[in-house]
């Protein structure tokens, strides 16, 4: 099998390319914290009212500008909604579903995650400017999923 | 000595002749390729819909709202032109290169083909009643009606029956051709349908044993991961099964029509083993923010999904050298100058050209949505959208287009006539352009956080949303562009299949470069390849679907949010 020089060199750096974005995620995600929400955590999809911390959803402030935002997603909508918090404030979101799959977005931020039934997905994010974020459902989910949407404030 | 060479290879070409064409098999291709026409030309409509609604200029009404149009549109484009198309480019390849299809090859592809029919009507008439705006990708546990699986299934099962006729052609043809290497276009196709196999398996069993007895109340609930997870085995599997397609003509027919040589041999099949060695892992990319995957399994999967890339960047290099041989053999100078010796106004090489060069950016796109943390700026947004426009709308489609203006005229009895071909250059451009806008309003669109499957909304007025207004109006002029350019092309392969003059078209098939080395005979050992294919597949899956499995929560029941 013949190979030229250029195609050798070409080869080379193409498989350079592939394996800086291998080293460039691998560092973000272990390094940094910056992988993808994987939370393992499950719970029962049908039964999501009566169990914790599901029966309780809402805003709740666990340190210092830091908050934890227990949240369920159904069709079509989200609880709680129109949530409120001060600027430079870091955010967990802890949700589930109680019906089918949803998506979970914040237009503009880099929040982006699917929340499953039987699964409980957590997402962390500061929020540094203030303003009025766009949350939407971003998983077609029904027949209304173009109105499942709601927003954050940042003051 | 010479003599008898001389003899042997004027045998050959007489058995060329001979064998090239079969009518009947020509049959079975034109039905294949008529079907997936219509596809396009009613998927094509379908979309059109879907691009002014979204720009907010057309209200669909109830009856027909814009989740069924989007269900509809995805099957038609995703599924029935795709695999139509395939099957009936490859088995005209099968039988002009293997003398001709054995009687019991056409049964199983005519069975086959009819089967795939049923299945369609079964899946579109639920569609139509609003009893399954699931989309292609059926999440469960939204649930439709069980007829759309019970469609689905018999589409999977009539596309297999297409993979084991293709496999009993090949297996007959080496074992009366003994140590020698099957010719290469059918070496793609053996490929092609090795992948569809085994990726349509995962998908029978999300299907057949998961959602039907659970739409059929037999069982109560079902585990939405590992439906989703098996769905993404077979999806991601069946864009690289188009892809594989397109980059047969790529190597294989382009330089023919550019009256060049094609590239290495043993390269060429070294990259179509490393695509299906390598494919149904990439599934998992589709999962990236999923929860129930641990960090650890999406960071081997971007390797994964990453390795897949290798082959393609062997592919541009090839493919582009092939240019620049050919256009320096017939005079073309300089470091730019050679391109003017390309044949720009022939269709056949312009539509899978453009293709090429769309993926440039569609691959490019695409290497950047496999890695985790960009994933997650883009999931779910139209930024996936525009680039499954750029990847199967262009690179793949354009190709199919492009193969059209000779396979077409080839399996009719007819021939491309000035005035078609000049109609398929202005089609090619159009379709480009159109294409261009579309897909480029969606990419960036989508990432400013435009989703994607949404129909016309402005979240209450909110100004974030309004924003993205400017972007899908150059979405809606895009998609206008396009139907002009559908019509064309419908109207195009109908004149080429009924009305073009009489006369033989060539299947072109580029020779080897005269000094080629020998290929080895390792890349016919397509049982080593499989296995080797199987060893991937159960390093990726074994241990996520496992846990998936084993740590499952309880199940959900059926839900109809439409």
């Amino acid at each position: 099998m013949k190979m030229h020089l250029d195609e050798k060199i070409w080869l080379t750096i193409s498989f350079g390319i592939i394996m800086g974005f291998m080293l460039i995620t691998g560092y973000q995600a272990f390094a940094l914290e910056m992988g993808p929400p994987s939370n393992m955590e499950t719970i029962d999809p049908q039964k999501v009212d009566e169990t914790a911390p599901f029966d309780n959803p809402g805003v709740k402030e666990v340190g210092e500008n830091e908050y934890e935002v227990v949240m369920t997603l159904q069709a079509f909508g989200f609880t709680p909604n129109n949530i409120e918090i001060p600027a430079g404030a870091k955010v967990t979101f802890i949700m589930t579903s109680k019906d089918v799959v949803h998506g979970f977005e914040v237009a503009g931020t880099n929040i982006n995650a699917m929340v499953m039934p039987g699964h409980i997905q957590k997402i962390t994010q500061t929020f540094d400017k203030p303003g009025s974020y766009l949350v939407i459902c971003n998983e077609y989910c029904g027949a209304g999923h173009q109105v499942m949407s709601t927003t954050i404030t940042v003051k | 000595m010479k003599m008898e060479a001389d003899l042997k290879a004027g045998f050959k070409d007489k058995a060329n002749k001979v064998l090239g064409y079969h009518p009947e098999d020509a049959k079975l291709s034109k039905s294949y390729i008529a079907v997936a026409f219509i596809a396009l030309l009613v998927g094509g409509f379908l979309g059109l819909l879907q691009g002014l609604n979204r720009a907010g200029l057309l209200e669909l009404p109830s009856w027909f709202n814009y989740y069924q149009v989007l269900t509809a549109h995805g099957l038609l484009l995703i599924l029935v032109l795709t695999a139509f198309f395939t099957i009936g480019y490859f088995y005209a390849t099968l039988s002009h290169n293997l003398g001709g299809l054995l009687p019991k090859v056409r049964k199983f592809a005519w069975t086959g083909f009819f089967i795939k029919l049923v299945g369609f009507v079964l899946a579109v008439i639920p569609i139509l009643m609003n009893e399954a705006s699931v989309m292609y990708t059926f999440y469960p546990p939204m649930a439709a009606h069980p007829v759309f699986y019970i469609g689905l299934a018999l589409i999977v099962v009539g596309v297999w029956l297409c993979c084991i006729g293709a496999f009993v052609q090949v297996a007959n043809w080496r074992k009366n051709h003994k140590g020698q290497h099957v010719p290469i276009l059918s070496y793609f196709a053996t490929g092609v349908f090795i992948l569809l196999f085994f990726a349509l398996m995962f998908v029978a069993v999300e299907v057949l044993v998961m959602i039907l007895p659970w739409t059929l109340g037999w069982v109560e609930t079902i585990n939405v991961m590992v439906a989703r997870t098996l769905f993404w085995a077979f999806g991601h599997t069946l864009v690289n099964i188009w892809y594989l397609t397109a980059v047969s003509a790529w190597y294989v027919v382009v330089p023919k029509i550019i009256a060049g040589k094609r590239w290495s041999d043993v390269l060429t099949r070294v990259v179509i083993i490393a695509l299906v060695v390598m494919n149904i892992t990439g599934g998992f990319h589709h999962q990236i923010i999923d929860p129930a995957i641990n960090e650890y399994v999406k960071f081997m999967h971007v390797f994964m999904s990453l390795a897949i890339g290798f082959p393609s960047l062997m592919t541009a290099f090839a493919l582009f050298a092939v240019f620049e041989r050919t256009a320096r053999r017939k005079g073309g100078k300089g470091l730019i100058g050679w391109w003017k010796k390309m044949p720009w106004g022939d269709v056949r090489f312009l539509a899978p050209f453009i293709a090429m060069v769309a993926f440039i950016p569609a691959g490019a796109g695409g290497i950047a949505q496999s890695t985790n943390q960009l994933d997650q700026v883009v999931h779910n947004t139209m930024w996936i959208v525009g680039h499954f426009h750029l990847t199967l709308g262009m690179s793949v489609v354009m190709t199919f287009f492009g193969i059209s203006y000779w396979l077409v005229p080839f399996i009719s009895n007819r021939v491309l006539t000035p005035q078609i071909n000049r109609l398929g250059v202005i089609q090619t451009w159009i379709w480009t352009i159109g294409m261009v806008c579309m897909s480029g309003a969606m990419h960036y669109v989508g990432l400013l956080g435009s989703p994607r499957r949404t129909s016309y909304t402005t979240y209450g007025d909110h100004a974030t949303a309004i924003g993205w207004d400017p972007y899908l109006m150059l979405l809606a002029v895009g998609g206008t562009l396009l139907i002009i350019g559908v019509i064309l092309q419908v109207y195009a392969v109908f004149n080429m299949m009924f009305f073009a003059p009489k006369g033989e078209t060539e299947f072109p098939i580029a020779d080897e470069e005269e000094n080629a080395s020998k290929t080895p005979y390792w890349t016919e050992r397509w049982g080593i390849w499989i296995v080797v294919m199987l060893i991937v597949v159960a390093m990726a899956y074994v241990i996520p679907l496992t846990d998936m499995i084993v740590n499952a929560p309880p199940g959900s029941p059926p839900f109809k949010t439409w």
